[in-house]
């Protein structure tokens, strides 16, 4: 099969595209502006709709009247803009509508710096905007994965009735590499959307709505959304492990990252220590089982923030092993050999 | 015998959750008026405010979606493009349009979006208990000017319909107001023109409602239909703006 040379921002829209999306809204914001500019080109090749919007606000809530309507519907930005996206982003999970919100993420807080960075991971993870909501969150660490996670997150969105975010890094979004675009015709899977807004010909009224006024009436809805979460919890866990049967000392890292991480364990297998790599893939829900006690050693976690995702695999080994931590953010990135040199001192 | 009037098909048969004499219920009523006269009950999308008519779709009976405060034109954008077969309208308070919702509002506009607004205009926020609106009248008490609205410390009443007519994309703009059977029937007509022109692609229409909020004006129903003519309508003049 052909292999193009692309960034993670254009696979990503190139993967929409193929995906069904029809509708993309969006901001400009460094380092996601290729996946804008991407999406302006193509989508309106394939017959759909894109609008440059006025503010973060507005590109969310578009995507949230396209996807009421029925339609595959995206939006990208990164950190600063998804702060905005926020409001959106929870009123899309309490009508429970589908949506993907890509995020390549850069320096915070505040304004920041364009550089990559990884310090969005609780806002992805843990909320963000308002209420008791959870997004599928994907974390892909090539420009290939950028492709396959974003296809995928297009059918989760709509199987579950919920947005689902890719949260990438600068260096995922403007590396390039050779991709495999599969195939042209991709079978797009088509969920039928009987709640759509299409006119109410031929049935009663639907509504797209996340206000429950009367007593009991949020919270059993509420409840409703919490058994969609587990059953997401129990089945749609990925992660990829390299190295962990013999494992003394576990390196976990996501995104970015994790290819840093990897070729440290590589070295440091040359130099005798046996270390392997947990990396989740899916970060909302957190693989836990991966970090189940047969697989017991020590780990160290490693990201571009000051320890987030560090929490949930604390919460994982649930104090059955010792959990270490070493990150850079703001525009540092933990090299190969300040994680070789920490692993040393640990063993 | 000849039937003359009868309970408009896009409309509930249920009670309304609106205090005696506002004007959001009258509203309600001329757009399934309209909806039904116009034949566009299974074609049109509503989108509903945050506000006092935050469950609009309770009592229209047709697809509906909500939005977040101010949010109203932006998820009818993404609607309408999506489906630009149907007939999509917003229907918000001037808290929801033209305060938290200003930019939306004048984007959607600025594009020329083929989409009917209703614009409600009480000069005061009604669900969160009666504060300060964008178009709140130089001098009137609300909760939160307490004192009268001072100009020089919380500006003037912010006229959107005058302010949008200078965008280039607007087709039509009219202000009028629910406070006589005559006006009434006024309104009915310009809420008429501009679904009418989304039916035939002229593009984004608007129609301010001046309309009564008796409860936090702190009047009568009475005296609030009458303070519109008297007062309102000296800030914001009826009669079509563009
Ligand atoms: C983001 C956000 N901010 C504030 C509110 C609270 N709020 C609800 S309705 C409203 C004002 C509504 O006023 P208006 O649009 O004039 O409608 P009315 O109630 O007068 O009909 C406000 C501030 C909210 N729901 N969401
Ligand atoms: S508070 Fe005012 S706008 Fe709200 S329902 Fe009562 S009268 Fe109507």
């Amino acid at each position: 099969m052909n292999k193009i040379l692309i960034s993670g921002n254009e696979a990503i829209g190139e993967a929409a595209v193929q995906a069904g999306c029809g509708f993309y809204a969006g901001y400009p914001i460094t380092p996601q502006n290729e996946l804008t500019a991407y999406m302006a080109k193509r989508i309106t090749e394939t017959g759909g709709i894109f609008i440059q919007s006025e503010s973060e606000i507005s590109a969310i809530n578009m995507v949230f009247g396209a996807s009421a309507a029925g339609e595959r519907a995206m939006t990208s930005s990164s950190s600063p803009g998804i702060s905005l996206k926020q409001e959106g982003i929870s009123y899309l999970a309490g009508a429970q509508l589908p949506a993907v919100i890509v995020n390549i993420m850069r320096g915070g807080p505040g304004l920041g710096n364009i550089a990559p960075a990884q310090s969005d991971y609780f806002q992805a993870t843990k909320g963000g905007g308002h209420g008791d909501y959870r997004l599928i969150v994907l974390a892909p660490y090539s420009v290939q994965e950028a492709f396959d996670l974003t296809t995928l997150a297009f059918d989760l969105a709509d199987i579950y009735r919920m947005p689902v975010m890719i949260l990438g890094d600068g260096i995922i979004g403007q590396m390039m590499e050779p991709l495999e675009a599969k195939s042209k015709k991709r079978k797009v899977k088509n969920v039928e959307k009987p709640w759509a807004l299409t006119g109410c010909k031929g049935r009663k009224p639907n509504i797209a709505r996340s206000f429950y006024m009367k007593e009991g009436d949020l919270e059993k809805f509420n409840l409703g959304l919490q058994g969609k979460y587990k059953k997401i919890e129990g089945k749609e866990t990925r992660w990829e492990e390299k190295y962990v049967d013999d494992a003394r000392i576990i390196l976990v890292a996501y995104g970015t990252m994790a290819r840093i991480a990897e070729e440290a364990v590589k070295q440091l297998r040359k130099d005798k220590i046996k270390a392997g790599l947990i990396r989740p893939i899916t970060l909302w829900p957190f693989p836990v089982e991966a970090f189940r006690p047969a697989k017991r050693a020590r780990y160290l976690v490693t990201e571009m923030s000051y320890g987030q995702m560090v929490e949930d695999v604390r919460l994982a080994v649930n104090g059955k092993a010792k959990v270490e931590f070493l990150g850079r953010s703001g525009g540092g990135i933990p090299t190969q050999e300040q994680i070789i040199n920490k692993v040393k001192d640990i063993v | 015998m000849t039937k003359i009037y009868s309970h408009p098909k896009s409309l509930r048969g249920v009670t309304t959750h609106y205090c005696p004499g506002c004007g959001h219920g009258m509203a309600h009523k001329l757009i399934a008026e309209v909806v039904d006269e116009l034949g566009i009950r299974e074609k049109i999308i509503g989108v509903a405010p945050v506000g006092c008519a935050v469950i609009a779709y309770d009592y229209w009976d047709f697809d509906c979606s909500e939005a977040a405060h101010g949010r109203a034109l932006a998820v009818a954008t993404g609607i309408k493009r999506v489906r630009p077969q149907n007939i999509v309208f917003t229907y918000q308070g001037d808290g929801d349009l033209a305060a938290i919702g200003t930019a939306e509002t004048i984007h959607a506009a600025n594009r020329g979006e083929n989409i009917t607004v209703i614009f409600m205009n009480n000069a005061i926020y009604g669900m969160t208990g009666g504060q300060m609106a964008p178009t709140t009248i130089a001098g009137q008490k609300t909760a939160t000017t307490p004192q009268g609205r001072d100009v020089r410390t919380s500006g003037y009443p912010l006229k959107i319909s005058e302010m949008l007519a200078v965008l280039e994309p607007v087709k039509y703009i009219e202000r009028v107001g629910l406070s006589s059977p005559s006006n009434i029937i006024k309104a009915k007509k310009a809420i008429k023109q501009a679904f009418q022109n989304q039916i035939d692609g002229v593009g984004f229409s608007l129609v301010e409602l001046l309309s009564p909020c008796p409860t936090y004006w702190g009047m009568s129903p009475a005296e609030a239909l009458k303070w519109i003519d008297e007062v309102m309508t000296k800030e914001f003049p009826l009669g079509r703006i563009k």
